[in-house]
């Protein structure tokens, strides 16, 4: 029975995994068509999204059948937990990509404003918190996993910049308020990102440690 | 929790002939709590709980070292009286072994045995650990009769009023639900809990949802070894010791 349970436990992580390098792709994607301004890559992420919904929901389910066929205990337990919210956690970011993609549709119908802050930048750092959670699943690395949730101030600092700089922009430029708005929820969406990043980053801790670290009980370096 | 200590080992190893089946173990039973021992087959951990009320005494060539404090009282003492022990500290066997005899004489018989005559003292404690062992509504109406006509866990449940009846403060339980199908093994995991308030109870599993079940803690043996021993909320999510963990989930050998 052990050797069928692990196979299954196994089969569930690579699920994770498969799961979170399509959300990290989509979340590259949509960030690459700030820049572009790809309406093509726009469309896609909004409409291929109900593939992910649909992979979150076997994984789901998939979690909940092992646990009531093989009632796991420790690191199991805490594997299949930590799945469970995690696999949540990446359902979000791609629905923070459909937002984002959604923003984009309406910036991308104005022309080009002159404008200091650098969302690629921003965006990059997000899409590196992310990846660096997904790496820290993959190889239980406990030290990545609290850079990630140390990392996140500087995504926090760069959304009120944007904050900021758009406040300014608006008053230069009110003719495209619409264009700022949405130009500034992108923002918003990309510090998003990151939070789930941290989320995930807090998982894999628990998964590790068996310490819940959310909510400030975490100790970071 | 109730922090209070009823039964300490201290340094414990038990021998049969030259086999070292306990190795030095240190444990304390606190008092009103259920302690699981857990761990594979000839582990040591049935070895540990008859050592407990001194049954291996009756398996020739065995030596036992270290002590057992029974509230403070080392019951490995060669003046402690076994007898007195045992009625202390009961056992439930891993198989019902009713008695051939009627189901209030199986009930009767400690009390008979420690010379108890008195017929109104022993109906009462007959019918009041039948109640608390859960089989009094399913046999009052055929108390006279054999307890072999009985079921598997009506059987199981009468080893434990015959256990009660003598008013022991500490419960063993050797694998007492593994014969039994998962109706019965329910009812005698509730019987546990109820039994809790009132006794102290050591229980050995293979079962390991069992013993995360029923107990308040768990201790897992290993090799004649005591390995960890927590509060079994902690053990069955984080363990302290890779071996513990390696055991519950599965990962053996």
């Amino acid at each position: 029975m052990p050797k069928r349970f692990h196979r299954e436990l196994e089969k569930i992580k690579k699920r994770i995994l498969s799961l979170g390098a399509l959300v990290e792709d989509r979340v590259h994607k949509v960030i690459s068509a700030i820049e572009t301004r790809d309406i093509g890559i726009v469309r896609w992420v909004v409409e291929s999204d109900p593939e992910i919904d649909a992979i979150e929901v076997e994984i789901e389910e998939e979690c909940l059948k092992i646990m009531a066929l093989h009632q796991p205990v420790a690191v199991d337990l805490r594997f299949l937990i930590a799945v469970i919210k995690i696999n949540n956690d990446l359902e979000r970011i791609a629905d923070e990509a459909v937002n984002i993609a959604e923003r984009l549709t309406i910036v991308l119908r104005h022309p080009r404003q002159e404008f200091t802050f650098d969302y690629s930048m921003m965006a990059g750092k997000a899409e590196n918190l992310l990846k660096m959670s997904l790496d820290s699943l993959v190889n239980l690395d406990l030290n990545l996993a609290r850079e990630v949730i140390s990392l996140d101030d500087e995504i926090d600092q760069l959304d009120h910049r944007a904050y900021d700089e758009i406040k300014e922009a608006m008053q230069k430029n009110p003719a495209y308020m619409g264009y700022w708005i949405n130009l500034f929820s992108v923002s918003r969406h990309i510090e998003r990102i990151a939070d789930h990043a941290v989320n995930i980053a807090e998982e894999v801790i628990y998964l590790i440690e068996g310490e819940i670290v959310r909510h400030g009980f975490c100790k970071v370096p | 929790m109730n922090e209070a200590v009823k039964i300490s080992t201290q340094h414990l190893s038990f021998y049969y002939g030259d086999f070292l089946a306990l190795n030095d173990i240190c444990l304390e039973i606190r008092e009103n709590q259920v302690t699981a021992l857990i761990g594979p087959s000839g582990c040591g951990k049935s070895t540990y709980l008859r050592c407990l009320n001194r049954m291996n005494d009756l398996i020739a060539r065995t030596r036992t070292e270290g002590t057992i404090l029974l509230d403070g009282k080392n019951i490995l003492d060669p003046n402690q009286d076994v007898v007195s022990l045992r009625s202390r500290v009961g056992m439930v066997f891993q198989k019902p072994n009713p008695f051939p005899k009627s189901i209030f004489e199986n009930v009767a018989y400690g009390l008979r045995v420690n010379g108890i005559r008195d017929r109104a003292y022993i109906a009462d404690r007959v019918e009041g650990s039948l109640k608390q062992a859960a089989l009094w509504n399913e046999v009052k109406d055929r108390i006279s009769e054999s307890a072999l006509g009985l079921s598997g866990g009506q059987q199981q449940r009468l080893c434990i009023a015959r256990a009660l009846a003598v008013s022991p403060e500490v419960l063993l339980m050797d694998e007492p639900a593994s014969a039994l199908d998962p109706i019965s093994t329910q009812k005698i995991e509730e019987l546990i809990h109820e039994l809790k308030t009132r006794y102290t109870i050591i229980i050995v599993t293979h079962n390991m949802q069992q013993a995360a079940r029923v107990s308040d803690i768990t201790a897992f043996f290993y090799v004649g070894k005591l390995i960890e021993v927590g509060e079994t909320d902690t053990i069955f999510t984080r363990p302290g010791i890779k071996q513990t963990e390696d055991y519950i989930t599965g990962r053996f050998g």
